[in-house]
């Protein structure tokens, strides 16, 4: 029992966490229907900036804050340089150029940072287990990721949904060129998007890297997951995002957990083991070809055109 | 089509005859590197040639071409394991595999279109690359070595350098003039319309997902040919040949030659991993420039590499 509800806060946990990362893919993808295979690569470059600056001045919140406006100007950098002269090509187009950045930015990485990964040292109020319910203890720093991905979450949908900005950015998803015939600056609210794309991937690459190391390629196996949820949840559609993203979280982190003692009881125990995070990774793009089989255009599509 | 005079075909003949007498070069010059870069390269490029038949002509945007590779590789790689080393067997597994695999992610994927199809194929690849991860008895993620190269029975010898690049060269001579007879067929024609426009191909009366899976399968049969060289190739096979960025090299090649173009995927092979090459040689850093240079490929040079030498691209 208390396995079971650690391993479902981890299977939130780290469903919202790829919620973060599906959340600018599919804003990106939806309203400028750019394939940015890149995005991995802002999600890595948010942990790297976070572990410099966390260990510069010292402060872990400070550091994540600067770390989060680095991420959001080399987006918009990036977007103003590169991206944009990309929208209204092919999508072929679009994943040899992202795969060219990708490229470009891992071995920037290297050269900067080096090729040992680094480490992001959590304070010491974060690494406190907090009793969450009687007898159940839950780390404070997992914790504080399904609190701030909540937040993150709710903040988007308000922001998307309730003010102007939002609504230019659900016209632009549904009718480009109408929005900007109404005299909408396009390119501005293109930038500002991808921005936001931006910050979202590097908040969910500084969340990650005290879990995990940080380190150079940790964006790619995580993007191909990010780009799995948006389509299962349908492209643009950032509701579906959030519910797909917990989805393959659950079936992620509940498959590692559980798959292996289920497999032992048919298989012998180093086979078992070799074999269930192959099986729970296959889970998740079996999901998603069963989903594409059935309902083409995802669970939740956000708009028909 | 009729041969001309003009800077593409020129350059299709230069390197050719440059393929073709590589291994003279370096019998000559004792350079073996490049034999053994060469023989990686002409590998890679059938493969880049086998998927410039669906995306090229057939306008499928398979993201997961890869698996073939790996699926190719495994086939040699598991059964020189468990002992049976005839080539005879190794390889008409390996292409049938290949072809099954393509069959059975073909018949699914083909229902789908665009964005997603690209989607699709990375996503049965991954699944691929992760049940080759599973196999605990072949190595899982760390791979299956290949102690004893594809015999064939005293025919060939794959052991020697010379004679495994000919043999490499000749699958890929043969692959391209495959795919020229392919498209340049009935069935390839309809392949092409189905592209340029499915709605009045379907209205004359062709049935658009089985002409598709058709060449979707003998493309991915092609491919798994070149897994199989590979794997003799390196004496190795691992999940790695499978991951979503092998299949991004191959695309890479692919548009880089020139999409559609017969020679195009060769040149792009060529130009992709002698730069590879030459960089990583000149700097650590050799991402650094390969990346900004694919944006500028993108950015600048429409239809790769062919493109530039002159005649429009088809359709």
């Amino acid at each position: 029992m208390l396995l079971v509800v650690e391993q479902f806060l981890n299977g939130l946990q780290f469903g919202l966490l790829l919620f973060l990362l599906a959340a600018g893919l599919t804003l990106v993808f939806g309203i400028m229907d750019l394939v940015n295979l890149a995005h991995g690569s802002l999600y890595m470059m948010g942990a790297y900036f976070a572990a410099t600056f966390v260990a510069w001045t010292g402060s872990f919140v400070f550091g994540i804050v600067l770390a989060l406006g680095a991420t959001l100007l080399l987006g918009i950098v990036l977007e103003f340089v590169a991206l944009r002269h990309l929208y209204g090509r092919d999508h072929l187009d679009h994943v040899l150029a992202t795969f060219g950045l990708i490229l470009f930015f891992n071995d920037a990485v290297r050269l900067i940072w080096g090729p040992a990964g680094l480490a992001l040292p959590l304070p010491a109020w974060l690494t406190v287990p907090v009793q969450i319910i009687p007898g159940v203890f839950y780390p404070a720093y997992r914790l504080a990721i399904i609190v701030v991905a909540l937040a993150v979450a709710l903040g988007l949908y308000l922001v998307v949904m309730r003010t102007r900005v939002g609504m230019l950015i659900r016209a632009g998803a549904s009718n480009r060129e109408m929005i900007g015939a109404l005299g909408i600056n396009i390119k501005l609210l293109y930038t500002l998007v991808f921005g936001l794309g931006a910050a979202l991937a590097g908040l969910a690459g500084m969340m990650q890297a005290p879990i995990l190391t940080v380190q150079i390629g940790m964006g790619e196996n995580i993007l191909i997951l990010a780009f799995v949820i948006i389509v299962i949840g349908g492209i643009g559609s950032i509701r579906g995002a959030f519910l797909a993203a917990i989805f393959v979280g659950m079936i992620d982190t509940l498959g590692r957990a559980f798959l292996p003692d289920l497999l032992r009881k048919v298989l012998s125990s180093a086979a078992a083991s070799t074999a269930a995070p192959a099986i729970s990774s296959m889970l998740i793009y079996l999901l998603m070809a069963i989903v594409l089989v059935v309902r083409p255009e995802g669970l939740f599509p956000a708009s028909k055109r | 089509m009729t041969a001309s005079l003009n800077a593409r075909n020129i350059v299709v003949v230069l390197v050719a005859a440059f393929l073709l007498l590589l291994p003279l070069y370096s019998q000559l010059s004792g350079n073996v590197f490049a034999l053994t870069l060469f023989t990686r390269i002409v590998i890679f490029a059938l493969a880049a040639v086998s998927l410039n038949l669906i995306m090229g002509y057939g306008g499928m945007m398979s993201f997961g071409h890869a698996a073939y590779l790996g699926i190719g590789g495994y086939a040699v790689g598991i059964l020189a394991f468990e002992g049976i080393g005839s080539g005879f067997i190794q390889w008409p597994v390996a292409l049938l595999a290949s072809a099954l695999f393509a069959l059975v992610i073909g018949a699914l994927s083909l229902r789908t279109r665009g964005v997603y199809f690209i989607m699709i194929t990375l996503a049965f690849a991954q699944m691929a690359y992760y049940v080759a991860s599973g196999l605990a008895r072949y190595g899982g993620d760390d791979g299956l070595t290949i102690y004893k190269r594809s015999d064939f029975a005293g025919l060939i010898d794959l052991s020697s350098k010379m004679q495994l690049y000919y043999l490499c060269l000749a699958c890929l001579f043969g692959g391209i003039y495959l795919v020229w007879r392919i498209v340049n067929s009935r069935f390839g024609l309809v392949v092409q319309g189905l592209r340029s426009n499915e709605a009045r191909m379907q209205a004359v009366g062709f049935p658009a997902t089985r002409y598709r899976l058709a060449c979707f399968v003998i493309a991915g049969t092609i491919c798994g040919l070149a897994g199989a060289l590979l794997a003799n190739n390196t004496d190795f096979v691992s999940p790695a040949v499978m991951y979503w960025t092998r299949s991004g090299d191959l695309m890479v090649m692919v548009i880089l030659g020139g999409m559609g173009s017969l020679f195009g995927p060769v040149i792009g092979a060529i130009v992709y991993l002698v730069l590879e090459e030459f960089l990583s040689q000149l700097t650590e850093y050799w991402a650094m420039i390969m990346g900004p240079l694919l944006l500028l490929v993108v950015l600048f040079g429409r239809g790769g590499i062919m493109g530039m030498l002159g005649r429009p691209r088809r359709g």
